[in-house]
């Protein structure tokens, strides 16, 4: 992707985002200005920057890769991203959320938790969870940033991976920009339109809807010897029920991404800077089109890169790309589309990984300086410091994922695993068996105690921890803690003393060092949740009142 | 449509279903749901910016 057309393209665009940033900046001074004002911005920008943020790089890298090697099962998230990401998000938590954080006078996820149900405790774990474990998921947005720009400029991972780390630092200290609803909604409309251009041109390319769907499933004896032993029916098919991808595709990227989108800390507080419950109503429409649109795309077009690379190279998507997962949509992006598609793809997906990533720096740092630290530590005193231990949190994410991210490739890069998809799978399923039974009891019931919040919490932290470091294999196996201490890679293996490898326990369909932590995670804690609040004290009527607006 | 199994061909219809459910729930609730800003709200937003402020 080099040459004339590539510059042209480059200062094209930064030209209309530069133009949008200052018409955003000059015509909204401030959100007070814009909430007092009541100025008119039109539902389909509001949309458009909510979906620009809603969806980042690593979705199309990651999880289109993810497709490339599960085939197009993955659509059942595409349902459930619209279905619970969308609609069931803004319908049923937005307006709630949006109410009680402006009533408590919270500004983080952690505070409004804390202040709903009177408890220093719970904003100060909450945050710890979120400082600690969030960088995870930071990192995976970044590896799929610094993948795309590799392949694109023909760089290598590290350079694209510290130049883009030190450019989005240098976006986050100055403060993030301002008044980018514009901007957003131009990454979103870009994104938008990307994607239909890629379904489009895919499709044609392999002779229409049905011929390609045909190609795909005409593969599925070679998906049955490249992915031998797993289970794999095909890319138009479903796993076979039991089997180790089955598992991996329904308890751990469908389930948890699925369901743990309701309770992501940073996409909670988007539900307070609405202004009413009519702004929630009209982006019910246009996200769930543009979810459908964006992610049921990849998901699409990520099956059918194994056609397109097949009739190509005689290999399938995974083969080429030599069992690096993330390097198959940049591959397929920079191999098949034209070059000018190529450049503002690019483009597009490297603003959305940055306007993602600085709110997840952002999360990060008040989760320590504010959740953890002033209200966690010094029972809510403020002072110089806390600002200062914001600021260090900040810094310290960005190492940390920037680490991470690193390493995270190094380790995994050529092993055929989806980490991109994984590692957003176990935040998102780490939050919401930790945030949602609180969350929703939170909005929901003037039942819930503080007691039973607290409880519930501990229990989905506590056990998705366990599972993740003691009894899921993928993720037990390169902690090491459980060999340490135990001497094997995960508790729920055994050594094959013919094969020499380990393997796991099954009971029938169930293959238990497959199963993802959320699934006994979530329910665990809900039950946790229920039952300590209904032997504790419920919190003062006056409290509940206030809470609920009444 | 040259899908090989139910399960894939269903959740390919789901997603465009559930699509269109959002849009006929966007337009039928297009302009119910404006509220009046209270002063919590105002506050609320005050204090955001005041931090917003101090972080950058």
């Amino acid at each position: 992707m080099t040459g004339l057309i590539t510059y042209i393209v480059v200062i094209f665009y930064f030209s209309i985002i530069a133009y949008l940033g200052w018409k955003g900046y000059r015509g909204t001074k401030s959100d007070l200005d814009y909430l007092l004002a009541g100025r008119k911005v039109h539902p389909y920008v509001m949309a458009m920057s909510y979906g620009a943020t809603f969806i980042s790089t690593s979705a199309i890298i990651g999880f289109g890769g993810a497709a490339a090697v599960f085939g197009m099962g993955l659509l059942w998230l595409t349902f459930l991203n619209i279905f619970i990401g969308i609609f069931l998000a803004f319908v049923i938590f937005g307006d709630r959320t949006r109410q009680m954080g402006h009533q408590l006078n919270a500004h983080t996820f952690p505070e409004l938790m804390g202040l709903r149900f009177r408890s220093r405790f719970i904003q100060g774990f909450s945050g710890l969870v979120i400082f600690l474990f969030m960088p995870l998921y930071t990192s995976v947005v970044i590896i799929g940033a610094a993948k795309f720009i590799s392949s694109g400029f023909a760089i290598d991972y590290e350079l694209a991976l510290f130049g883009f780390s030190t450019i989005v630092a240098f976006y986050v200290i100055m403060g993030g920009l301002k008044g980018v609803m514009y901007t957003d909604a131009f990454q979103g409309t870009l994104m938008l339109v990307g994607m239909l251009f890629l379904l489009i041109f895919t499709y044609s390319k392999l002779g229409g809807v049905v011929e390609a769907h045909q190609k795909l499933t005409d593969l599925a004896p070679i998906a049955r010897e490249v992915f031998k032993g797993t289970g794999h029916q095909g890319w138009t098919a479903f796993p076979i029920f039991g089997s180790q991808f089955w598992w991996i595709m329904v308890s751990t990227i469908i389930t948890g991404v699925g369901i743990g989108v309701l309770a992501q800390p940073q996409l909670v507080v988007r539900f307070m800077t609405v202004r009413s419950k009519r702004e929630l109503n009209r982006a019910v429409l246009i996200g769930g089109v543009f979810i459908l649109i964006v992610v049921g795309v990849v998901y699409v077009v990520g099956s059918l890169t194994n056609v397109l690379f097949y009739e190509g190279t005689g290999k399938v998507a995974i083969v080429v790309s030599r069992g690096n997962v993330n390097e198959i949509i940049p591959k397929f992006i920079s191999g098949y589309m034209p070059e000018w598609f190529g450049i503002v793809f690019l483009l597009t997906l490297l603003a959305a990984a940055m306007s993602t990533i600085s709110s997840q720096f952002h999360a990060m740092g008040t989760s320590l300086g504010r959740d953890f630290y002033e209200k966690g530590i010094r029972g809510g005193r403020q002072s110089v410091r806390s600002m200062t231990v914001t600021r260090v949190g900040i810094l310290i994410s960005i190492v940390l994922s920037v680490f991470l991210g690193y390493w995270l490739e190094k380790t995994y890069g050529g092993t055929g695993t989806s980490i991109i998809a994984r590692g957003t799978a176990i935040f998102f399923g780490l939050c919401a068996a930790t945030f949602l039974p609180m969350y929703f009891g939170a909005l929901y019931s003037r039942k819930i105690t503080r007691t039973g919040a607290i409880a519930g919490m501990i229990t989905g932290f506590v056990v998705s921890g366990f599972w993740l470091l003691f009894m899921h294999a993928k993720e037990s196996t390169a902690l090491l803690l459980c060999d340490r201490w135990f001497g094997r890679p995960c508790l729920l293996q055994y050594l094959n003393e013919t094969s020499g490898k380990w393997v796991s326990h099954i009971t029938g369909p169930i293959i238990w060092a497959e199963v993802d932590p959320i699934i006994f995670a979530l329910p665990l804690a809900i039950l946790m949740t229920i039952g300590y609040s209904v032997i504790t004290r419920p919190l003062p009527e006056k409290h509940l009142d206030r809470c609920f607006s009444k | 449509m040259g899908i090989q199994s139910t399960a894939v061909w269903l959740a390919y219809l789901l997603s465009v279903v559930s699509a269109i459910g959002c849009v006929i729930y966007g337009v039928i609730n297009w302009n119910k749901g404006a509220s009046k800003v209270k002063k919590e709200d105002r506050a609320w937003l005050e204090k955001e910016e005041a931090r917003e402020e101090e972080i950058s």
